[in-house]
């Protein structure tokens, strides 16, 4: 059993009681609500005549079914079932006291991109949302869970949840990446050697030289994707690099009372002599970026290596599974992804929909074009985001390389808008899940890598090396991808 | 959704839902989602598993199963996304109860929820089982809580079933917003003790 740790600290904090069917009733410091998982459940309140029990620690916003196109987001919405979800998530938080960051707040987009940057996600805190990408908020060395919508109706009439603690492993990420591999390739590096299934029982504390060399933004990509290692909640511990991030920001308080606070995050950072279940290191020193090769974000390659063959796996359901992800993908094993052909480039989402991310896909883009054949979309994770990128400059890049610069929202990564593929359209996306139809068409292709990579398959039109377009490398001159590494 | 009922037991024919980590986005895929009750989720279950290209009901198991109440399924069932819609849509399907390998955890969790017990064993007795409802299409598959066993046919094994969910099962106290709504006071006290809960606004 774990011992001394952030999560053990975290949770000792909010655990109210011990329920009697042995779980523990713990305290949500911040429930995030979005128009997808919530309306059942506030009928569910309604039905039994409850109130919200703490709406001020409650915040919501729309992300899912948003439209990307601005003339799409003219109220009504054309589409009825999403004007009906916005319009139930309006009349619900405005009912309850709760405050929504909606169209014209400015400040609505992605749960996971939103309460970041406000804020909202501090260290030391609970959160919870009818989402699973909530493991994003670990970033700031918090305990960010997944839930479901009945779940969700706990949250709102009670402020807690039931949950069983978990087993805490330390991931230690050694090694330095190098230039044009990023946070997003350490969490699909972690991803591999752990598998996909690796982490249930289990929440992620991450740490090591890999891992404190990144900023919050990079910081948020690798918590966000615990889940698709089947870790409910990962964090890292907070450091400096997380109080400058906070410093400033709408939520966070000042003066005396931030340096109160900060008191508070200091004393939830696991000891020095914490005990974990379980510690592993996973070497990402010089990796090369990562993309998926199938149909789960487990099978995945660095760039430079080929496609498995399914005998290579150990376990039978890793070669069951290898076998249908070729069959889905059309691939054979032994070949190498690198000019895989790409139909549509995707940027944005709770993975990577930050400012840093179009700034590193804008370097790549700069004085080059979309290839024809590829449709590109980049969609800013929330609206403070594309302000951003806007003041910067950054939309004239992608719009002046072929890009769609589009409104803030969930969009392509899976598709509850307009924005889908179609047919068996392969998608080199940023966003977290390559599930089959997770993009809206049965048959669609997803190959998942950084916004460096996803913007480099774009110029493409396939599959490609993003280093290859950083620093003096000349477009297309780097004939080993070993080399254009150092 | 009443935390009265006791769930000791579970019963009726099977269908076989084979396959590792089957994600929710398989389960109840995202364009269903755009309805603000769960009351149609049973037509969207597995929805393009379901059909051939034309649209039409292919063979898949639960097109040649229907009426079936335990499912059977094999590991890291339910990944992916949290979306209750699949577990909603399985027991408004018909489902009452699930045999299988192993879940993710959000699944299992949105299982206790609804009220459906999500019981484990090993991967030979679960591919057993899935073969006898082939061959077996009208027999029936009794889930037994409280003492952890399965029985079909001659047959029964043992299984495992996450303590808290057989505890929320048997004991009828599943509906955990009833359960933990009578410790206002004690929240009250939990929250005192956090620095970073006090109606700012």
């Amino acid at each position: 059993m774990s011992n001394g740790t952030l999560y053990d600290k975290v949770w000792d904090k909010h655990k109210v009681t011990e329920l009697p069917n042995g779980q523990d009733q713990l305290f949500i410091g911040l429930h995030l609500v979005h128009e997808v998982t919530s309306p059942q459940a506030f009928g569910m309140l309604r039905e039994r005549d409850l109130d919200v029990a703490y709406p001020d620690q409650t915040f919501a916003t729309t992300d899912h079914i948003a439209p990307t196109e601005e003339k799409k987001r003219q109220r009504p919405l054309k589409d009825d079932q999403a004007e009906e979800m916005l319009t139930a998530l309006e009349t619900n938080t405005s009912d309850n006291g709760i405050t929504f960051f909606g169209f014209e707040s400015g400040k609505q987009g992605i749960t996971h991109v939103v309460a970041p940057e406000l804020g909202l996600s501090q260290p030391g805190m609970t959160v919870a949302c009818g989402d699973s990408h909530t493991a994003t908020h670990g970033a700031f060395g918090s305990i960010g869970v997944g839930i479901g919508t009945s779940q969700i109706r706990d949250v709102l009439a009670t402020g807690c949840i039931a949950a069983d603690k978990q087993k805490v492993r330390r991931i230690n990420v050694e090694g330095e990446l190098g230039e044009g591999v990023y946070a997003k390739d350490i969490i699909l590096k972690i991803i591999q050697d752990l598998g996909v299934d690796g982490g249930v029982g289990h929440v992620y504390e991450y740490g090591g030289e890999a891992i404190e060399a990144l900023d919050m933004e990079g910081r948020l990509a690798v918590c966000n994707m615990s889940i698709e290692g089947g870790a409910r909640a990962g964090y890292i511990n907070p450091d400096e690099t997380t109080y400058d991030y906070l410093k400033g920001r709408e939520y966070v308080p000042e003066g005396d009372e931030f340096e109160e606070r900060k008191e508070y995050w200091e004393s939830i950072k696991s000891d020095e002599d914490a005990e974990y279940d379980d510690v592993v290191t996973v070497d990402a020193d010089g990796i090369d970026p990562l993309v998926t090769w199938g149909i789960n974000p487990g099978q995945v390659i660095e760039i430079s290596d080929t496609v498995p063959e399914p005998d290579d796996f150990e376990a039978r359901t890793d070669r069951e599974a290898a076998e249908q992800a070729l069959e889905h993908m059309d691939i054979e094993p032994g070949q190498s992804m690198l000019g895989y052909d790409v139909d549509v480039a995707f940027l944005g989402t709770c993975t990577n929909g930050r400012v840093s991310d179009f700034e590193e896909a804008a370097k790549i883009l700069e004085g080059n074009q979309v290839d024809e054949d590829v449709r590109a979309l980049a969609v800013p994770g929330s609206e403070s985001v594309r302000a951003e990128c806007e003041a910067r400059g950054l939309d004239e890049v992608f719009i002046n390389a072929g890009f769609q610069w589009r409104r803030a929202g969930c969009s392509m990564c899976l598709a509850m808008n307009d924005d889908a593929l179609e047919g068996d359209e392969v998608c080199a996306s940023s966003s977290n899940r390559n599930f089959i139809g997770r993009q809206g068409s049965k048959d669609g292709r997803t190959v998942l890598m950084s916004p460096a990579m996803v913007a480099a398959a774009a110029v493409e039109g396939e599959v490609t090396d993003a280093r290859e377009y950083l620093d003096d490398e000349p477009a297309g001159s780097a004939s080993g991808v070993g080399e254009a590494a150092d | 959704m009443s935390g009265e009922n006791h769930i000791t037991e579970v019963g009726g024919t099977g269908v076989p839902i084979p396959g590792d980590d089957i994600d929710t986005d398989q389960i109840l895929p995202a364009r269903f989602m755009k309805e603000v009750t769960f009351d149609n989720m049973a037509d969207y279950l597995f929805y393009d598993a379901r059909r051939d290209d034309d649209g039409e009901f292919n063979d898949h198991p639960l097109n040649r199963f229907e009426g079936a109440s335990i499912a059977v399924i094999n590991s890291n069932f339910g990944c992916g996304s949290s979306r209750e819609h699949a577990p909603q849509a399985m027991m408004r399907w018909g489902v009452d109860g699930i045999v299988g390998e192993s879940y993710a955890e959000i699944f299992r969790d949105n299982c206790k929820s609804l009220g459906i017990p999500a019981v484990t064993t090993d991967h030979e007795t679960v591919v057993e089982l899935q073969e006898w409802i082939e061959a077996n299409p009208d027999g029936e598959i009794d889930i037994d809580v409280e003492n952890e066993e399965v029985t079909y046919g001659e047959t029964t094994i043992d299984v495992d079933i996450d303590h808290a969910m057989k505890e929320a099962l048997v004991e009828g106290i599943w509906d955990t917003t009833s359960l933990m709504y009578s410790n206002k006071s004690k929240v009250e006290a939990t929250v005192d003790g956090l620095p970073y809960v006090e109606g700012d606004d």
